[in-house]
């Protein structure tokens, strides 16, 4: 525990070293949370084992596993058209739909009890996607290895992770908040439901202000047009 | 958190830069192409003409003193050509002569038949033998004539159980197989196609569609509406097919116009079927995309929604062709269902439709017939078509190299040929040239024929390399075992040294 126990002053006065050697300490509790999740998400939030760094590099890190395998797999395993694949709009359609999960989990359950701030939420679903970076990076070397007929040990290894993700997840949302397994389920529902409105917001905030900008156009253009 | 945000912003440029350029789609040309194929996205590419147009016959060609009207059918057998001039109730015989078409015979009436002449005649079809079959629809029968035009047999409504009485017999298309069995297909009958043994017994049905609903429209017209709602609706009744035609080995091709688009995609309508003698669908669909004509269903001036096969015919060799009313073009598949080419559109030039009804073919060259043009268009292939043709053929005779030697020139004329690549692919791997052979198949998108090549492929590398690889996994052992020893020995003696010196 010693080698962890920084505070901030310790940070700081540490410097660079010290920061960097807690952050790659943070990394490596992962591979303790994925395996031990229900231990090891309680640590992470509240023994303080994690770091909002080591979460956002396992997010990017989830991103670009996602995205080098539709660019990389062999073509036996994948149609997805490369041809037409926009890298950044596939990145956006995982990390936007993330973020407001996230979000709409947030503030179901601060409103219910729920212990987890938005950092350990957010730390705790980052967390949750190491199994898809560790199983699935390695896949798109594999897929050059094998054959189509031999599909069945990737297709299983593919779920596999993302059953261990969606097991995780559900784990770290009870650790989070300290909630039973039922109160859980009943949240990820909240949650989806949640995101759903919040999407909708976001579609009449945009659609309103594009109205809005839009009268003042026209406004504008009627005065030039009448003036000259 | 200032240095925080820096890493992060470090990630993300690193990020932007690690990426390489996302690929745009580069839109072809559309509508410019009159030859085309679909590659595997399901994209239209263009092609070479696989066909152009021979000639063009019209009335006047064949030196008629009554022009045609609305004719609804073509026959061919070798080397005469039948068109059905329904709206003129007769039937012309055009003889071929080389690439010369002259009027044979016109055929007006059955000798000896009550009556003799024919009423809206729709179809027509020759045996073996010289017979000819007219489905005569509005006298409601199927008249069979020998080959001088006596009458000697009409096929009548069925006097049986399961035929409905009060509906009239309406023969629309007709075949015959090679031991005289007649299928018909009739207006208003959707049992499947009606079968009558050679000697005029009505034997049943066979091939009905089958009634398609979802659970959904049962639901709803079971608990949600009334009783006299329910009979202004239509009820679940199987569809009619369009067209028939019947193969070498007695198989009937038949289409289909009455779907959903939903059920075109995921390939449940199934516009063409390939019927055998107990009614049963053995069409093979080895593409990524089913034979259902033009997969992308582009408005091109009011000519939407997908294909619809008014007709189809087979070659000699298992490839068939099925013509689309809808934008007037012709689909050919090989034996596989997989797609040849596509060409032809809606227009009053050769080469054109305006309303394309029937398609035959006399070798391999086919004949378009036109309703409202009263024309028939005659299509040769090119030099390009041809390859197709031959290199199929070569393969289908087991001489697969010199299959791969035309599917080479192929491709030098069409680089979007998967055909071509898989052909050029199986050649390579017959050569046990493995890895070109991936090369191809890849172009061609074809994963089970790479997994094959790629089987063998890696057992040649593993073999090749099997050797250094243990020795150098028995190093990376050994080595620091033995390191590991060696240490220990020294370790050992030293700490004697040391206690012999003191001792």
């Amino acid at each position: 525990m010693s080698t962890l126990d920084y505070t901030a002053d310790s940070v700081a006065s540490g410097g660079r070293r010290a920061w960097l050697h807690r952050y790659v300490e943070t990394l490596k509790y992962a591979l303790h949370v994925i395996v031990r999740p229900f231990d090891g998400y309680w640590d992470l939030v509240h023994e303080k084992r994690g770091s909002l760094a080591a979460a956002h590099t396992f997010l990017f890190l989830f991103l670009l596993t996602y995205v080098l395998k539709l660019m990389c797999t062999n073509f036996q395993f994948i149609s997805a058209p490369i041809q037409y694949i926009n890298i950044y709009e596939r990145a956006a359609s995982l990390l936007l739909p993330f973020l407001i999960l996230c979000l709409s989990n947030w503030a179901w359950t601060t409103l219910f009890d729920g212990k987890g701030r938005f950092s350990d939420i957010y730390m705790a679903m980052c967390y949750a996607l190491v199994p898809y970076i560790l199983i699935q990076l390695p896949l798109i070397l594999i897929s050059h290895m094998i054959t189509v007929d031999e599909g069945a040990y990737y297709s299983v290894l593919m779920s596999f992770s993302v059953i261990w993700c969606v097991f995780l997840a559900f784990v770290g949302l009870m650790e989070v908040h300290d909630f039973g397994p039922g109160k859980t389920i009943i949240f990820v529902f909240m949650t989806i439901l949640g995101a759903l409105i919040i999407i909708f917001l976001i579609l009449v905030f945009f659609s309103l202000l594009s109205d809005a900008l839009g009268f003042f156009v026209s406004l504008y253009r009627e005065i030039v047009f009448r003036l000259y | 958190m200032k240095r925080l945000i820096k890493w992060f912003a470090l990630c993300l440029a690193g990020f932007i830069m690690l990426m390489p350029l996302a690929a745009f789609a580069i839109e072809d040309g559309y509508s410019s192409t009159y030859t085309y194929n679909y590659d595997f996205w399901g994209e239209i590419r263009e092609s070479p003409d696989a066909y152009r147009v021979d000639q063009v016959i019209y009335s006047g060609t064949l030196g008629l003193e009554k022009a045609m009207s609305k004719p609804q059918s073509l026959f061919a057998r070798d080397n005469e050509l039948y068109i059905v001039d329904t709206g003129n109730n007769r039937i012309l015989q055009v003889h071929r002569e080389g690439a010369q078409y002259s009027l044979a015979r016109i055929i007006d009436h059955a000798e000896g038949a009550e009556p003799s002449g024919f009423n809206s005649p729709r179809d027509v079809s020759v045996d073996q033998h010289g017979n000819m079959y007219v489905a005569d629809m509005n006298n409601h029968r199927v008249v069979m004539m020998d080959g001088n035009g006596r009458f000697i047999r009409e096929f009548v409504k069925p006097n049986d159980a399961t035929f409905d009485e009060k509906l009239s017999f309406l023969p629309n298309k007709i075949c015959v197989d090679s031991s005289g069995r007649l299928f018909v297909l009739a207006t208003n009958i959707n049992k499947g196609l009606i079968k009558y043994e050679p000697d005029g017994t009505f034997t049943g049905f066979i091939g009905a569609n089958k009634v398609t609903y979802s659970l959904w429209d049962y639901v709803w017209k079971e608990f949600f509406t009334t009783k006299e709602q329910r009979e202004q609706q239509e009820a679940f009744v199987p569809t009619e097919y369009e067209n028939i035609c019947i193969d070498e080995g007695g198989f009937i091709y038949a289409t289909n116009t009455v779907f959903s688009e939903y059920d075109l995609l995921y390939d449940n309508a199934k516009p063409i079927r390939r019927i055998n003698s107990i009614g049963n669908d053995i069409l093979i669909k080895n593409d990524k995309y089913p034979p259902i004509g033009d997969l992308d269903w582009v408005e091109q001036s009011k000519q939407d929604g997908p294909s619809k096969l008014r007709d189809i015919t087979v070659l000699d060799n298992d490839i068939y062709v099925a013509l689309d009313g809808t934008r007037g073009r012709l689909f050919g598949y090989d034996s596989q269902g997989i797609m040849l080419w596509a060409f032809g559109t809606k227009g009053n030039y050769e080469g054109a439709f305006t309303g394309a009804v029937s398609i035959e073919h006399i070798g391999y060259d086919l004949y378009c017939l036109d309703e409202n043009d009263c024309s028939v268009t005659v299509f040769t292939p090119t030099e390009y078509g041809s390859m197709i043709y031959q290199a199929s053929d070569e393969y289908l005779k087991g001489n697969y190299d010199g299959s791969a030697e035309i599917w080479r020139k192929v491709v030098s004329l069409n680089a979007n040929y998967n055909l071509a690549f898989i052909g050029i692919g199986r050649s390579l791997m017959r050569e046990e040239r493995f890895a070109e052979a991936m090369d191809y198949f890849k172009m061609a998108h074809d994963r089970e024929n790479y997994g094959r090549a790629y089987r063998y492929q890696r057992k040649i590398v593993i073999e090749r390399n099997i050797g250094w690889v243990v020795a150098v996994l028995a190093v990376l052992i050994f080595v620091p075992m033995a390191v590991k020893k060696i240490m220990k020995l020294k370790r050992e003696v030293g700490a004697y040294e040391h206690s012999g010196l003191h001792g």
